[in-house]
């Protein structure tokens, strides 16, 4: 029973939502103790794709704008830094300037194509993603083009993160730091405002929203992210060239949020966790198949596909909403019923359509 | 002096004239309805107000403000509030998130202070959620606060989107079409919101209507339009037994006597 609203502003619901986070956190600090060098690289790396996802959740889970452009942000990010670092500037302040610029950018780009809806938004941040492409690849001045970049490990102050170790906490911290600023963004009027273009721009507009300027808000968060995602990127890789930002990659990061589930945060982190995490496993459990399978050509790549095929099929919200029934199943235990979950639609339709 | 004022509206898409020279006036406090058939512009008239579409001639003048060449958005930072037709509201959000969204034009805070959740930010969401409870209370959405707009049934559906505009403590609230799909009891109860609208908070109510018995008991007084013109206007009995009227919505007498 809440007797306060300040309890419907807290960031957990329940105080034990709190020490189940907790205790993730605390086991996400353990677990790398346990596992070696290249798991926990692949650890790393769900933390860093997961940051970008969180991104473009934002823009495309919460406020309904798609957009397969990330990879410029994230290339952005990674440059930026990079020169940055190359510079003698600080990774701690080249970090936050990466995702600044990227989410400057973003500004500048999303003001105008903005207004474009759905599958033309789409191509228009296409459009935009192949213009910084190009733009790598011919500034060799600045970028060295298709050579590539080298990078430094980063530091920060008299402390060298150069061990895999080391890069996992910096990641989760900054994972675990966005995590909390989407949070905060979508508790707060400029979250309810993008929420609300996603459900009826019309009434969102009648509501005094502005349009364009929480579009525009959401494409430079997003780009932030991303921006940020591309630094800790860089820093991880040691070498970037502009083959590593292709489209592939802000598709990539689209099939994560709808893995994992639009319209969650979770799902953003769910569908890193299922892009990296999977493909080990499937190599993993390669050695228990039959051998004739075993030595197929191409079953990796084949295997993650199926199984991205099936998630869509069986569940279209996403691992998050399979997590959510999941949970309902043991809260509501022995009186789930199968048909629990299944939305009545009877009022949705008008009798036009 | 009016509140609320049409001065000779005209509107129209390719050659169809949706409105054509209307002018009228909204005292503070009152309740005007707008009835007319399918088709006459009722609808066109609000969507001119919240500059979905752009006048041809003429202006809205709310106030002594002209608000017809101001931006969407800030039509409701101006003080008006509005319901649709085909309900609008912010499905996959709860009753509660949406309420909250009606003070969005109470806004003080900015992105950057909100990332950090500063107290400032707090203390706006604590009033906004208290406001939302006043509403709540209001209208008697105590069962469905929590719950997705989504898998509320359709009369509640219609009240939360009327809690939603009343959240942006409008001067002046555009009602389209309120009383459409609600049953005889739900029907009740909206009159005797809009009384104490109307009383208690002192809103004034422009009204889109079909139901002639709710806009009768409800309004002060009417506005009947036809294919985009005015037939007339006055208080309810007189407009809504006047032939004019009588003929657009029933057709011509000897149009049912020769067929």
């Amino acid at each position: 029973m809440k007797t306060d609203y300040n309890e419907d502003i807290r960031l957990f619901k329940y105080r034990s939502t709190f020490f189940w986070y907790l205790a993730l956190v605390i086991g996400c600090l353990i677990l790398p103790l346990l596992l070696d060098e290249y798991l926990i690289s692949q650890l790393t790396f769900i933390c860093m794709y997961a940051v970008a996802a969180v991104g473009l959740m934002l823009l495309t889970g919460y406020t309904g704008q798609i957009s397969i452009g990330h990879a410029a942000f994230f290339a952005i990010g990674s440059y930026t830094s990079a020169i940055l670092t190359a510079k003698g500037v600080p990774f701690i302040l080249a970090l936050p300037a990466a995702g600044i610029l990227a989410g400057f950018v973003g500004v500048i780009i999303g003001r105008p194509i903005l207004h474009l809806t759905g599958l033309y938004l789409a191509i228009a941040t296409m459009g935009f993603a192949f213009i910084v492409d190009e733009i790598l690849v011919r500034w060799e001045s600045l970028t060295q083009g298709n050579m590539g970049f080298y990078v430094d490990p980063p530091s920060i102050g008299p402390f060298i993160i150069d061990t895999e170790l080391r890069y996992y906490y910096l990641t989760l911290v900054v994972l675990i730091l966005t995590l909390f600023a989407a949070r905060n963004i979508l508790r707060s009027p400029t979250g309810r405002a993008m929420i609300a273009i996603r459900d009826s721009e019309v009434a969102a507009e009648a509501m005094g929203i502005n349009l364009a300027k929480f579009k525009t808000i959401a494409f430079a968060v997003s780009a932030f992210f991303a921006g940020v995602a591309g630094s800790l990127y860089a820093h991880k890789l040691f070498f970037i060239n502009p083959e590593s930002y292709t489209i592939l990659l802000s598709i990539e990061l689209l099939a994560m949020i709808i893995i994992g589930g639009l319209g969650s945060l979770h799902g953003a982190v769910f569908g890193a966790v299922f892009f990296i995490f999977l493909p080990q496993v499937i190599i993993m459990t390669k050695d228990y198949m039959p051998v004739y399978i075993q030595n197929q050509t191409g079953l990796e790549p084949a295997l993650f596909g199926l199984l991205i095929v099936l998630v869509m099929l069986f569940e279209p919200m996403g691992i998050y909403g399979r997590w959510l029934k999941t949970k309902f199943y043991f809260e509501m235990f022995p009186l789930y019923k199968k048909d629990s979950f299944k939305r009545e639609k009877k009022y949705q339709k008008a009798e036009r359509h | 002096m009016a509140f609320f004022r049409a001065e000779n509206i005209s509107i129209s898409f390719g050659g169809l004239k949706a409105l054509n020279g209307v002018s009228f006036d909204v005292r503070k406090g009152e309740i005007f309805s707008v009835i007319g058939p399918n088709g006459a512009g009722k609808t066109t008239i609000f969507n001119c107000i919240n500059r979905f579409y752009d006048l041809d001639e003429g202006a809205f003048v709310l106030e002594d403000h002209v608000i017809s060449k101001i931006k969407p958005h800030e039509v409701a930072e101006m003080g008006i509030a509005r319901t649709f037709q085909n309900i609008e509201l912010f499905k996959n959000t709860t009753v509660l998130d949406n309420l909250i969204l009606g003070r969005h034009r109470r806004r003080r805070s900015n992105v950057f202070t909100e990332i950090l959740f500063s107290r400032s930010v707090q203390k706006q969401e604590l009033e906004s959620r208290e406001k939302a409870e006043e509403i709540i209370d209001f209208l008697d959405l105590e069962a469905y606060r929590e719950q997705r707009v989504i898998n509320l049934p359709y009369g509640v559906q219609k009240t939360v989107e009327l809690g939603r505009a009343l959240a942006m403590d409008p001067k002046l609230l555009l009602l389209d079409e309120p009383s459409s799909g609600l049953n005889v009891e739900e029907t009740e109860d909206l009159s005797f919101w809009m009384s104490d609208i109307k009383e208690e908070l002192g809103i004034t109510i422009l009204l889109v209507e079909h139901n002639m018995r709710f806009v009768q008991q409800a309004s002060d007084r009417i506005l009947a339009l036809d294919f985009g013109e005015i037939i007339t206007q006055g208080n309810p009995k007189d407009v809504l037994n006047h032939p004019e009227v009588m003929k657009a919505y029933l057709g011509e007498e000897d149009v049912f006597t020769q067929s």
